[in-house]
């Protein structure tokens, strides 16, 4: 059991969790994951390790509510646990120093950018960030960005706060202004990877990605997490999940990742309806 | 006991498996075979000449006393039988189901020249049964502790068969496992209607009994590398029973299309996963009920993989495979079983491409027909593409069981341990120790996919040399 040592929204359907995985602590390296289940009847999920303490000896995971384990995990509360962690998983960051290192981050995509946006710094680059989310109140992890950041930004689709427009918009600004950017970090959903793809290519600016598809054991052995890169089969959870974004076979990911998309929408559907039915007996018998 | 003359005994006929109805059977995922009863056991028995020099034994890749154990049977003395498989076989329950006997210990048996062997699996495997069933599983005495410490990666077969001889021995050993549970291939790979998960449960309860340690969620080679066991964690010798986990793929055009499986991806997620009682375990498997699923390979993962597709309600359900029945790796009665089962084979048959529809959904795949030709490295008659032979075939979900490779996972963070050029780890074979010291190895991790029996005695093998290696070293 993998006690939760901490757990606050960070925005809605954002959840920040610190649990107490003392051995993964110490050996995590930034780009790293680890796959949770919440309880035996649990599916394995992946997420990435946002930070750690090795004092307290617990991990930092951000999670984004999308489907029923992920809702459920992000009902759980401070002093509740997660049946299993295991990790870490997946192949380091390997960031150097390059010069100017640019972090792009979409959605909950700020958090899983985050430990390699700080290696960047640690690494001695000049930081550029550029957060985004679709409106002012779904910003996530803005002061510890800025913190980290030589220059950072803000970005929303309807223009609430920071940036009016989309990351790549940002990306191409700070391009047309002449700045020499000799390494981008893209990631989120997967139309917004592609898009900071196609806005650096042309450029020749080296551009890496994490790539999130359904995985099972994350330690190579089923396959199911494999991903066309330079029209190579890679399998994501040992291979990755940092990848070339200039290779990757995004249309092939966005595909797989809808592979159980039929099965994924009635177990949430169900899974909300249980709730709202346990609320109401709640209520009944309040 | 009646005694018979060896022309007696000749003439009784092979007792029959008991199976559950094909036709039943193929809707769940209860045991097929239910075992033999006490009286077909004995009556099993009585066909055994015992030979004086038995070849049967010889045929045992871990020589277990057949003859012997095969006599006390006869007598009534079931307890008796199991206690002398136990001493070359930490696993008789577990084997008895799955091990090829038609090529080992039956392959060789005398009375087999002349019509059928004696059922020697059917045996092991009532004499263990025998033993659970009436509680009268002994665990082993645990000799006084001697302070030492051992780590094994990995609870397959190796790893669990290492485990209980070093903590017979009085070693203080711990077991680290990467999935959440323990068993290795035996519950994430070979499905419950060949080998009820309650069995390895009861084996690993046992070892549990005997003050083994089991720590699940720990990938050694992430967590703790070789080294910092050794070196900071205290363990005196390491035992690598990691199996060989990582699945090949056939490398042909659309191989990365939605509904093209590895059999590793399918079989977990139905046996590990419980996929089949989607959505209220959590864990979705494609639909497969309704779908035409094809499975390429001819093993035993290969039709665990289709006989578990046609459980799941797949309309047709499809063995694909290069060359012919006779080269087929898988056991004789799996193929069996998956005829009764309604399982179609397509054999001298191989794909070439998986067609799909603009969302890369796998609707079709293009195969082709062979034919043998001279024998190649394996020994087998090699197959040989005919030319003008291809054809489509409606494909729904494909499975793919050409075997797995090794994992590098701990080759690739421990510099000193010597590897092949097919990532699987170098041992003397003596005494089952790598090219670092204190480290030893076993199972399929050393010979690449193989089976339950050899993965057993590697690491018996291995618990010797360790011993031994440990008890100089004081
Ligand atoms: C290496 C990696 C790191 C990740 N890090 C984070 C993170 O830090 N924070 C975060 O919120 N999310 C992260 N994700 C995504 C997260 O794993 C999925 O959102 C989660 O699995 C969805 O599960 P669900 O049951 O809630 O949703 P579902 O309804 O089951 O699925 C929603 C979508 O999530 C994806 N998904 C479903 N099951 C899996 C699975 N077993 N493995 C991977 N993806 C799956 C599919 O694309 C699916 O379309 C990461 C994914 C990967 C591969
Ligand atoms: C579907 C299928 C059907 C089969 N049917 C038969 C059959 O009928 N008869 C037969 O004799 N053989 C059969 N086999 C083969 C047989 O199962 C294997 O030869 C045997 O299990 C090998 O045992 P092992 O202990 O070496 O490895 P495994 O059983 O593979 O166990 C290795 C364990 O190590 C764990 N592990 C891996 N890496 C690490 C790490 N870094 N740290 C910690 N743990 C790790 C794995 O998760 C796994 O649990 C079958 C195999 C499959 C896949
Ligand atoms: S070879 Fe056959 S007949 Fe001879 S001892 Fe062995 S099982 Fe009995
Ligand atoms: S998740 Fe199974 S191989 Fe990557």
């Amino acid at each position: 059991m993998y006690k939760i040592i901490e757990a606050r929204f960070l925005a809605e359907n954002v959840k920040l969790f610190e649990i107490e995985a003392p051995k993964i602590a110490k050996k995590r390296k930034a780009g790293q994951f680890v796959i949770i289940r919440i309880d035996e009847h649990g599916e394995r999920i992946p997420l990435t390790i946002a930070n750690s303490d090795m004092e307290k000896g617990t991990i930092t995971i951000i999670v984004q509510s999308v489907g029923k384990t992920t809702t459920k995990l992000n009902s759980l509360e401070k002093g509740e646990s997660l049946l299993d962690v295991v990790g870490p998983l997946g192949t380091p960051s390997h960031i150097e120093k390059v010069g100017t290192a640019v972090s792009i981050g979409g959605g909950v995509g700020t958090a899983i950018a985050f430990p390699t946006a700080a290696e960047m710094k640690n690494q001695g680059n000049y930081v550029i960030t550029i957060n985004g989310a679709r409106t002012k109140d779904l910003v996530i992890l803005e002061d510890e960005m800025k913190a980290l950041s030589d220059e950072s930004y803000v970005t929303t689709d309807d223009g609430s706060y920071g940036y009016h427009g989309f990351v790549t918009q940002k990306l191409q600004e700070l391009i047309d202004e002449g700045k020499k950017l000799d390494l981008v970090l893209a990631i989120g959903p997967i139309p917004m990877m592609r898009a900071v793809a196609e806005v650096t290519r042309p450029h020749g600016i080296k551009t890496i990605v994490s790539l999130n598809p359904v995985m099972v054991d994350g330690t190579g052995m089923c396959g199911g997490c494999r991903v066309v890169v330079d029209g190579k089969s890679m399998f994501a959870c040992v291979d990755g999940p940092e990848f070339d974004a200039h290779l990757v076979d995004f249309k092939n990911l966005m595909n797989r990742n809808k592979m159980y998309a039929k099965q994924e929408h009635d177990a949430l559907e169900q899974y909300n309806h249980e709730c709202k039915l346990d609320k109401k007996i709640e209520t009944l018998s309040d | 006991m009646q005694q018979l003359t060896a022309k007696e005994r000749m003439k009784i006929p092979r007792n029959p498996m008991v199976e559950q109805d094909p036709n039943e059977r193929n809707k769940n995922f209860l045991e097929v075979n239910q075992g033999y009863t006490a009286q077909m056991a004995q009556e099993e028995a009585m066909r055994c000449l015992a030979c004086p020099k038995p070849s049967c034994v010889e045929g045992c890749p871990v020589h277990i006393q057949i003859k012997d154990f095969i006599l006390q049977i006869a007598e009534g003395d079931f307890l008796g039988a199991v206690h002398t498989i136990k001493q070359d076989n930490a696993l008789p329950a577990i084997c008895g189901r799955v091990c090829p006997q038609e090529e080992q210990c039956e392959q060789v048996c005398v009375v087999g020249k002349r019509g059928e062997p004696v059922a020697i699996g059917n045996l092991e495997r009532f004499v263990a049964d025998y033993e659970r069933e009436m509680n009268k599983v002994e665990i082993p005495a645990v000799g006084s502790s001697n302070g030492k410490k051992v780590a094994i990666a990995g609870s397959g077969p190796a790893g669990l068969s290492c485990a209980k001889d070093l903590a017979g021995m009085g070693y203080d050993v711990t077991v680290f496992e990467a999935l959440h549970q323990l068993g290795g291939v035996l519950v994430y790979g070979i499905p419950e209607f060949r080998l009820p998960k309650d069995i390895v449960a009861k084996e690993i309860d046992g070892l549990k009994q005997m003050g083994v340690k089991f720590v699940t969620d720990t990938i050694i080679g992430r967590i703790s590398t070789i080294d910092e066991l050794m070196e900071e964690e205290g363990f005196d010798s390491v035992f690598l029973g990691v199996g060989a986990g990582l699945p090949w793929f056939l490398g042909l055009p659309g191989e990365n299309l939605i509904g093209v499986y590895s059999a590793n991806d399918f079989l977990t997620r139905v046996n590990l996963m419980k996929a089949y009682k989607f959505p209220s375990e959590d864990t979705p498997v494609l639909q497969v009920e309704g779908k035409n699923v094809a499975v390429f390979g001819g093993g035993n993962t290969a039709m665990d993989s289709v006989r578990t597709a046609l459980r799941l309600g797949a309309k047709n359900a499809y063995i694909i495979y290069r060359r012919s029945e006779v080269e087929m790796p898988a056991r004789v009665e799996e193929v069996k079983h998956a005829k009764e089962e309604g399982v179609q084979f397509l054999l001298l048959t191989n794909p070439i491409q998986f067609n799909g529809d603009e969302e890369d959904w796998l609707h079709s795949v293009t195969l082709q027909k062979m034919e043998l030709g001279e024998p190649d490295d394996s020994g087998r008659r090699r197959p040989i593409p005919i030319k003008g032979s291809e054809y489509d075939l409606d494909i729904d979900i494909s499975i793919i069981a050409i075997g797995n490779g090794s994992n590098p996972l701990i080759s690739q963070t421990t510099p000193d341990l010597e590897t092949s050029k097919r990532g699987t780890i170098v041992v003397n074979e003596e005494t089952m120790e790598t090219s670092k010291k204190g480290v030893f190895a076993g199972g399929d991790i050393v010979t690449g996919g193989a089976t339950v029996i050899l993965a057993m005695g590697a690491g018996r093998k291995a618990a010797e040399a360790m011993h031994k290696y440990m008890s100089d070293k004081a």
